[in-house]
């Protein structure tokens, strides 16, 4: 456990590597292989200051800190990410290290398509009720669309768009999409599991 | 917790569609097959933790079918949590599942860690991770399927290489106690077996070397990159008889059958999807909406170029939409003029496509009679050998520029002009090749005097007419190189240094190039249709082919990082990797006809190669065949002869009529289901308060 790591890395002042059981543990529930996780301890740890490196298992690393890995840094959906993961108590989006293999095991190439399609369920759900309605679907495509003013799409056209959207997906015809249908329509979609990865 | 679990329901919409005959009759097979009751699980959204415990102690005695805890969509502390709850189930299985349970577990340990040493071993990884970092997928895909093309063309080499010139080179230097046989062959004119190539003279000067390196003559003509090397008809080994000709045959086929697997091997994803969803435009806002972002993107600025062209794809495709629409509303007269507008333009381009066909017979005749007479210098001599390549590349670069220019006023919707202009391209490309074979072959077979129809081909020009195709498509080979290096040496380089150092206003409004995808990959599909084609005729051709591919990747990666600017209109990768295997599907086909025709029709040369006591190269199988025991003879002349043939064709075209038919029910019933979904939600039996 991470205790009894903590209590010999501060006894021996070894270097922090993860030991041999936990990167076991991690390779059996996560779907990342042995030189991923030791690459993401490395990133995690750099990620703490300096003194909380020994302790990189129990730390938690601030939403701030999270937000400078290059993979997010450009990601329009970054706080939804954060959001996700994090299962920090005080709903300040704080990741533990096991959050963040968790987040690299769901985008890593291995992951099954049924495992991403939740989480990017879940992504897409700004409003947490556990559909996406019409204004999920807007927050949506303005985040894939820019930031800017100039960069939305028209009323006009988002209205065709959601209508569009809500015609492929929507099976049951209850004007949002739940979890089953996300699931069936992203499961034939030919570019999801391509874009889905995250590289290092 | 952010997720509320809910109560799982009797019947989730799903699956309804899970209940579509043939899967439930896979279900029963499933089940009277195992003996087991595996009901699949829906997904473990419906379930948080504590369903998923419930589950647990229940299956006692039958086959837990649990999904490992990684495929749960949990927290990691949470996982643990299962895992250990499934680890204490494993207490109450019999010894012999639990055996099963833990070799299985370890052998997908052990195919993991195996699948991970295979991953160092790929050809350029980190290069294309970084491209895809920093350019998308789309060009990823290019670079990727240059890879492919690197392994494919090696190993066609291997193939050729051990099968056919090893055993020339070891019978004929009497490595391992070999030896060869040279039969003589009888009943041929003694005029069409001279055969007397220059090869090397002695003292030359250097530039000759130079000269026969660019176009294939001199030492070069007779060294086993050609045919006419090939003039054992037999080796021995010990006692085993290697019978030559029929291996480079064989050779042959296998090659052309094995890139057609492999291709069909790597397009079977992308052709499921396409095949299946190519209903108008089915899916295609919600694919591009869930799937939209590329999740490789690191670099703000790409990050900024990306949601750009997110937003203009789907405002065009909101526009064609709309475009449609009013397509739909056009009366009469306007249909009528714009159908005979298009017709008039399929002229000019028909018009386009004979003058190009016609050039390049033209400037092959030229170049085959004049390239034997030594007129004036020698670089005009290697420039008039080369005018069949000029004048292809020329036509290759001209045409494309006309077809994008004509199709603007056809007045198609955009994604249909995009596509119907990359056909064109693809076609010109393709057809010249087939053009210059033609002409060549026009050529060899043109016989005036009775001594040269004795032998069937033009003996006097053409003692040994495979070689002349072998050399024509190793000019063609080593022409495409040299045009793709000068051209990223002298027109990409220079446009990126007038960009950056000169400010006038021309010059910044044509800015740097875009990496064009899709001419990029006609212009390497190009290059393996002559590798297919002149391989029959000059086995070593992969080999120089896998070189070129080789120096390719890196000349086009240094052009794309230092000279390109990222496209403005994306092409998707998944669309693109389909796209790219289709017309590398074209290439192969095509190069199936000249080679069927060369092997099968046009008489072999009498004068060098493998196939000089047959008539045709094709002859050697049914003479091979009459060395058959008489009971294995009359097998194969059943399964050749009509009789089988036409069975088997009604057979296969049963089979296929009832796939379409069952396709056509399955259609049906996932209808009526909709429509019964949608039925499902005002019957207050099924509905749940939703939380």
């Amino acid at each position: 456990t991470c205790e009894a790591e903590a209590a010999r890395a501060a006894m021996g002042g070894s270097a922090s590597l993860l030991p041999r059981e936990l990167l076991g543990e991690y390779q059996e529930l996560t779907f990342l292989s042995k030189q991923e996780i030791l690459l993401a301890y490395k990133r995690f740890s750099e990620l703490l200051p300096k003194e909380e490196r020994e302790n990189a298992c129990s730390a938690r690393v601030p939403k701030s800190q999270i937000l400078t890995l290059p993979e997010l840094r450009a990601n329009p959906f970054q706080h939804r990410i954060c959001r996700v993961f994090s299962t920090s108590d005080s709903g300040d989006d704080s990741m533990s290290f096991e959050d963040f293999l968790d987040m690299l095991s769901v985008f890593s190439d291995s992951a099954t398509s049924d495992i991403k399609s939740h989480y990017a369920f879940r992504i897409f759900d700004f409003d947490d009720d556990g559909t996406l309605d019409r204004k999920d679907l807007e927050k949506l495509v303005n985040c894939l669309t820019g930031q800017g003013k100039e960069s939305r799409l028209s009323n006009a056209e988002m209205e065709q768009l959601i209508r569009n959207i809500l015609e492929e997906s929507d099976i049951d015809k209850d004007g949002t999409i739940n979890l089953s249908e996300f699931q069936h329509v992203v499961s034939r979609s030919p570019d999801f599991t391509r874009y889905g990865g995250l590289q290092r | 917790e952010v997720f509320l679990p809910e109560e799982p329901r009797p019947a989730a919409p799903v699956d309804f569609l899970q209940e579509l005959p043939s899967y439930q009759s896979a279900l029963r097979r499933r089940a009277a097959a195992g003996g087991t009751q595996e009901r699949r699980a829906a997904p473990q959204s419906s379930a948080g933790l504590r369903a998923a415990e419930a589950r647990g102690p229940e299956q006692e005695g039958g086959e837990l079918a649990a999904r490992p805890a990684r495929e749960c969509p949990l927290t990691i502390a949470e996982k643990r949590r299962l895992r250990d709850c499934q680890q204490a189930d494993i207490k109450y299985i019999s010894g012999w599942k639990q055996w099963k349970r833990t070799s299985s577990k370890s052998l997908k340990k052990v195919l993991s860690e195996v699948r991970e040493l295979f991953s160092y071993l790929e050809l350029w990884r980190r290069d294309i991770h970084s491209i895809e970092g920093k350019f998308g997928t789309g060009i990823q895909s290019y670079f990727s399927f240059l890879r492919f093309l690197v392994l494919l063309n090696f190993i066609i080499f291997i193939l050729m290489f051990s099968f056919v010139t090893l055993p020339s080179i070891i019978s004929e230097y009497g490595i391992f106690n070999s030896s060869f046989a040279k039969i003589s062959p009888k009943n041929i004119e003694p005029h069409c077996t001279v055969y007397k190539p220059s090869g090397n003279m002695g003292l030359v000067y250097f530039y000759t070397y130079l000269k026969d390196l660019l176009s294939g003559t001199g030492f070069l003509e007779v060294t086993s990159l050609f045919y006419g090397y090939y003039t054992i008809d037999a080796a021995w080994l010990s006692i085993l008889r290697y019978n030559l000709p029929l291996a480079y045959l064989l050779a042959t086929f296998a090659y052309l059958a094995l890139s057609l697997l492999w291709i069909i091997k790597r397009s079977v994803e992308g052709f499921k999807q396409n095949l299946v969803h190519d209903e108008d435009q089915f899916q295609s806002y919600c694919n591009k909406v869930f799937a939209g972002w590329d999740f490789c993107i690191t670099d703000p600025h790409a990050a900024r170029l990306k949601h750009r062209s997110l937003q203009y794809e789907l405002q065009t495709d909101l526009e064609e939409e709309r475009l449609k629409r009013k397509i739909a509303d056009r009366t009469m007269k306007e249909k009528l003029r714009i159908y005979s507008l298009r017709i008039f333009i399929n002229i000019i381009v028909i018009a386009v496509l004979s003058g190009c066909f016609y050039s390049i017979y033209r400037a092959t005749v030229f170049s085959q009679e004049n390239s034997n007479v030594s007129i004036g210098h020698d670089v005009t001599n290697l420039l008039v050998q080369y005018l069949p390549s000029i004048v292809i590349t020329l036509a290759n670069f001209i045409a494309p520029q006309i077809f994008s220019f004509l199709i603007r006023f056809e007045d198609y919707s955009p994604a249909f002009e995009i596509r119907l202009t990359l056909m064109r391209c693809v076609f010109v490309r393709l057809a010249n090749i087939g053009v210059l074979l033609f002409s060549l072959w026009s050529q060899i077979s043109y016989c005036a005097t009775d001594e040269c129809k004795a032998c069937g081909y033009n003996y006097e020009l053409y003692p040994c007419w495979e070689s002349e195709v072998g050399q024509e498509m190793y000019k063609l080979m080593i022409f495409d190189f040299i045009i793709i290096l000068a051209g990223t040496l002298f027109v990409d380089f220079p446009r990126k240094l007038l960009v950056t150092y000169c400010s006038c206003k021309p010059v910044q409004w044509c800015g740097l190039q875009e990496f064009g995808i899709s001419d990029n990959v006609l212009e390497i599909i190009y290059g393996q249709t002559i590798c297919w084609i002149g391989t029959f005729f000059s086995p070593l051709l992969p080999a120089i082919a896998t070189i070129k591919y080789f120096f390719i990747f890196y000349i086009k990666k240094i052009s794309l990082i230092h000279t390109c600017k990222p496209a403005a209109r994306p092409i998707r990768a998944s669309s693109s990797n389909f796209f790219f295997l289709v017309v590398l599907l074209i290439g192969l086909v095509l190069a199936f006809i000249p080679l069927g025709i060369s092997i099968a029709h046009i008489p072999s040369s009498k004068a060098c190669g493998p196939f000089r006591s047959f008539n045709t190269s094709w002859a050697v199988v049914p003479d091979t065949i009459l060395g058959f025991p008489t009971g294995l003879q009359q097998v194969l002349h059943g399964i050749a002869s009509e009789a089988f043939a036409v069975p088997f064709f009604m057979v296969i075209c049963l089979i296929m009529f009832y796939f379409i038919a069952l396709a056509g029910a399955h259609k049906r019933v996932v209808e009526q289901l909709r429509e019964q979904l949608v039925m499902v939600r005002f019957d207050p039996l099924f509905c749940t308060p939703k939380v």
